[in-house]
């Protein structure tokens, strides 16, 4: 290494830690978002109320409601005296469903017609809502089964959920957070280091030392890489022991991905800091970079469900890259192979995006 | 500290929208991020599922396990990888390349003649939404297949209990009828706290602080000038957001624009104070940028209730988001545009963000008065 470089990596290091409040922010915000994140983060639907407007009170619609109340995920039933309250319920959001028995529902069941419950959900809510309904249409099939067991289809559909037996949103989470807080953190501190130096006029004098260009550039991809790499090692050292998530994979392949996911990260970091003259742009525009880097990743929702044209955009997307390799290796023991396939885009990115950087910084040389 | 003077709030007003007018970025965060996020949550964040791929392991050459496989093959929610036995299929799931694999064992026929047919499916739980789903709709494709095959021999029973659902406000479904509100929060966060947090610590930074200070400018005329035209901007976005999402994703507006705009304004008031309060209390752009995005829009995404449902989350988790001011937007914001204006439960909304204001407001200015002492 030469003089010049360790010079430079000695200053960068000193500027990342030297700040006590900066040092802090390196480290606790993270810690907060992996208990935030992984606790609140979850798509289940739990201890909701739900509204019943029972004109029926017959044996059958009691032990109908008896089953909904005693679902897990059900907290309560509320009594609902007319289809008014009913209403007033959901538009006041004291309930999310509320479920409307005609006065034939019992006569219906025992006289082996249809029985028609009219059920209705909180639109404005509509992804709990249509979980919810689910929930209460396999109440209502299990129920309906054991009332009058159906013959010729006596046939089971047997499940199992292979690398998440229980399918813990958990799992899927914490995986998922070492992709979305890597993304967060490293682009803001490259970003905001440089540009923290061209607003105070300081990189001009980085410039005019004797610091080559690419002396510079190592100098500033050196802070980031290393919060990256501590965060990621806290993180896959807590979720295995504090979270109980399984680490089935090979630890060298997570630094092996982990190295190239940080690079192209950084040089998009770069990227965005070299097209800014202040702080405020800076962090701005990694702000705009990195939420669509999110949601485009497949955490928020399935890269599947995306429009094709998007999924092609989403190629050029380091987490959405990252996501299935850290579930791969965290939950299913995914092999080198397909580690290595999926890691190859990011080596492109980030070559493609450091190259695009080191040319910017040149023509602002010049 | 002197008296608050109209002519130089009116002076330091003109000076800090023309700074706001040319800078880029904050241009590119009340105009750009509105539309991005729009066109992200209208597009990207799709829980709709559509087609998803699966395997489906016939052992069995009989007609019942061919006539099974075909009944999966032709369902419009799954796109069929055929094998003969699962341990291709096993390493497509461990590769993504499927979600599920079903399987039709070896004696499926024979199960089928005596009555029975079971049926294996496997997901991939490391996609839990996923799982279920293909678990719930291969369930689905089994139950159907069956009562038609019943229903050749004869005899097919109805279902003996029928749930008839209706979802009010969103009779179709559609997640962006819920991520458009979603989105206005995110915005206002954004511009309220954190634009506001940036620049104030930026004058710290700067040394232009002490500058200012040196003026006849008052703190409070000087706080006033920081807070209304992010106060404007807020609002302008929030209208952007609004109109292209009823123009172009065709959401409802079912409330009243006034109610919209009272809502939105109530709710910058706590986001403004919060933004102010962080930039006292750290004077570095960096910090300041850094705390505003854990309190204000971290919170905004994970514990608003729009994007998860707050009462799912552990009990701790639900007690800190009766502490965030956005938890009290998201509801009177998804209701004028779905359901319609709700008076009452406005009302209660607006006052609880107005008191976070009011408390928020109060803190910042102690703090900003300690330093200036």
């Amino acid at each position: 290494m030469s003089g010049r470089l360790r010079a430079i990596i000695v200053k960068e290091l000193l500027a990342a830690v030297r700040d006590p409040a900066a040092r802090l922010i390196l480290i606790v915000p993270p810690l907060m978002q992996l208990f935030l994140f992984g606790f609140a983060a979850t798509l289940e639907v739990r201890n909701v109320e739900i509204g019943v407007l029972d004109r029926d009170g017959g044996a059958y619609s009691q032990e109908l409601i008896q089953r909904i109340a005693g679902s897990p995920n059900v907290a309560g039933i509320v009594r609902l005296a007319s289809e008014r309250e009913l209403a007033d319920a959901i538009d006041g959001r004291r309930v999310i469903a509320a479920l409307a028995f005609g006065p034939d529902f019992s006569a219906d069941v025992a006289a082996h017609r249809p029985a028609i419950v009219q059920a209705v959900y909180d639109g404005r809510r509509s992804n709990a809502a249509q979980i919810l309904s689910s929930y209460i249409e396999r109440i209502a099939g299990e129920y309906g089964a054991e009332l009058r067991p159906r013959r010729a289809t006596g046939g089971q559909t047997i499940v199992r959920h292979w690398f998440n037996p229980n399918l813990s949103f958990l799992w899927f989470n914490m995986p998922a957070l070492i992709v979305v807080i890597g993304a967060v953190s490293s682009m803001a501190v490259v970003a905001q280091s440089v540009a923290r130096e061209r607003e105070l006029g300081t990189f001009d004098q980085l410039m005019v030392s004797p610091l080559r260009l690419h002396e510079i550039l190592i100098g500033k991809m050196l802070a980031p890489l290393i919060v990256g790499f501590a965060n990621a090692t806290i993180y896959a050292a807590l979720i295995p022991t504090v979270f109980g998530v399984p680490l089935t994979g090979s630890i060298a392949l997570f630094y092996f991905a982990l190295t190239f996911y940080l690079l192209a990260l950084v040089g998009v970091g770069m990227l965005v800091s070299t097209l800014s003259y202040t702080q405020q742009q800076a962090f701005l525009g990694s702000f705009l970079v990195s939420v669509p880097a999110i949601m485009l990743s497949g955490f928020s929702a399935p890269v599947d469900n995306m429009p094709g044209w998007l999924q092609t955009i989403a190629l050029a997307n380091p987490p959405t890259h990252f996501l299935p390799i850290l579930e791969g290796i965290f939950l299913k023991a995914m092999p080198p192979g397909e580690v290595l396939r999926r890691t190859w885009p990011m080596i492109i990115i980030a070559t493609l995006s450091l190259g695009g950087a080191a040319y910017l910084f040149r023509l602002r040389m010049e | 500290m002197a008296a608050f003077s109209l002519r130089r709030f009116r002076a330091m007003l003109v000076k800090e929208s023309l700074q706001i007018a040319r800078d880029p970025s904050t241009m590119l965060i009340a105009f750009v991020l509105p539309l991005l996020l729009l066109f992200i949550f209208g597009y990207g964040v799709n829980l709709d599922t559509a087609r998803t791929r699966v395997g489906v392991a016939v052992a069995d050459g009989g007609e019942a396990a061919q006539s099974l496989a075909g009944a999966f093959a032709a369902s419009p929610f799954f796109d069929v990888t055929p094998a003969r036995t699962t341990a291709p299929l096993k390493d497509l799931l461990v590769a993504d390349r499927i979600r599920g694999i079903i399987v039709i064992p070896q004696d499926f026929g024979a199960q089928v003649a005596k009555g029975g047919g079971d049926v294996q499916v496997i997901t991939d739980g490391s996609l839990p939404n996923t799982a279920s789903f293909v678990a719930a709709y291969a369930e689905g494709v089994r139950q159907n297949w069956a009562a038609a095959r019943a229903g050749d021999r004869g005899g097919a029973a109805a279902e003996t209990i029928v749930i008839a659902s209706r979802f009010w406000f969103n009779p179709e479904l559609s997640s962006r009828f819920f991520l458009v509100p979603g989105s206005i929060a995110i915005v206002m966060t954004m511009i309220g706290t954190l634009l506001t947090a940036l620049v104030i610590a930026r004058e710290w930074e700067r040394g232009t602080m002490e500058a200012i200070m040196a003026t006849p400018v008052g703190m409070a005329e000087f706080l006033a000038t920081k807070v209304v035209p992010y106060f404007f901007l807020g609002l302008a976005s929030m209208a952007l957001c609004t109109v292209v999402g009823i123009l172009l994703f065709g959401v409802p507006f079912r409330g009243s624009p006034f109610a919209l705009l009272l809502i939105g304004s109530a709710f910058l008031v706590p986001a403004l104070g919060q933004g102010l309060l962080i930039s006292a209390a750290f004077k570095s752009q960096f910090v300041a940028s850094q705390v505003a995005l854990l309190s204000a829009f971290l919170p905004a995404m994970l514990l608003s209730g729009f994007l998860y449902e707050i009462p799912s989350m552990p009990r701790a988790i639900q007690w800190v988001t009766y502490l965030v001011p956005v938890r009290y937007l998201i509801p009177p914001l998804q209701t004028v545009f779905l359901a319609g204006d709700l008076w009452g439960m406005f009302l209660r909304h607006i006052a609880i963000m107005l008191g976070f204001g009011a408390v928020l407001f109060a803190l910042a200015a102690r703090a900003n008065r300690r330093r200036v002492a």
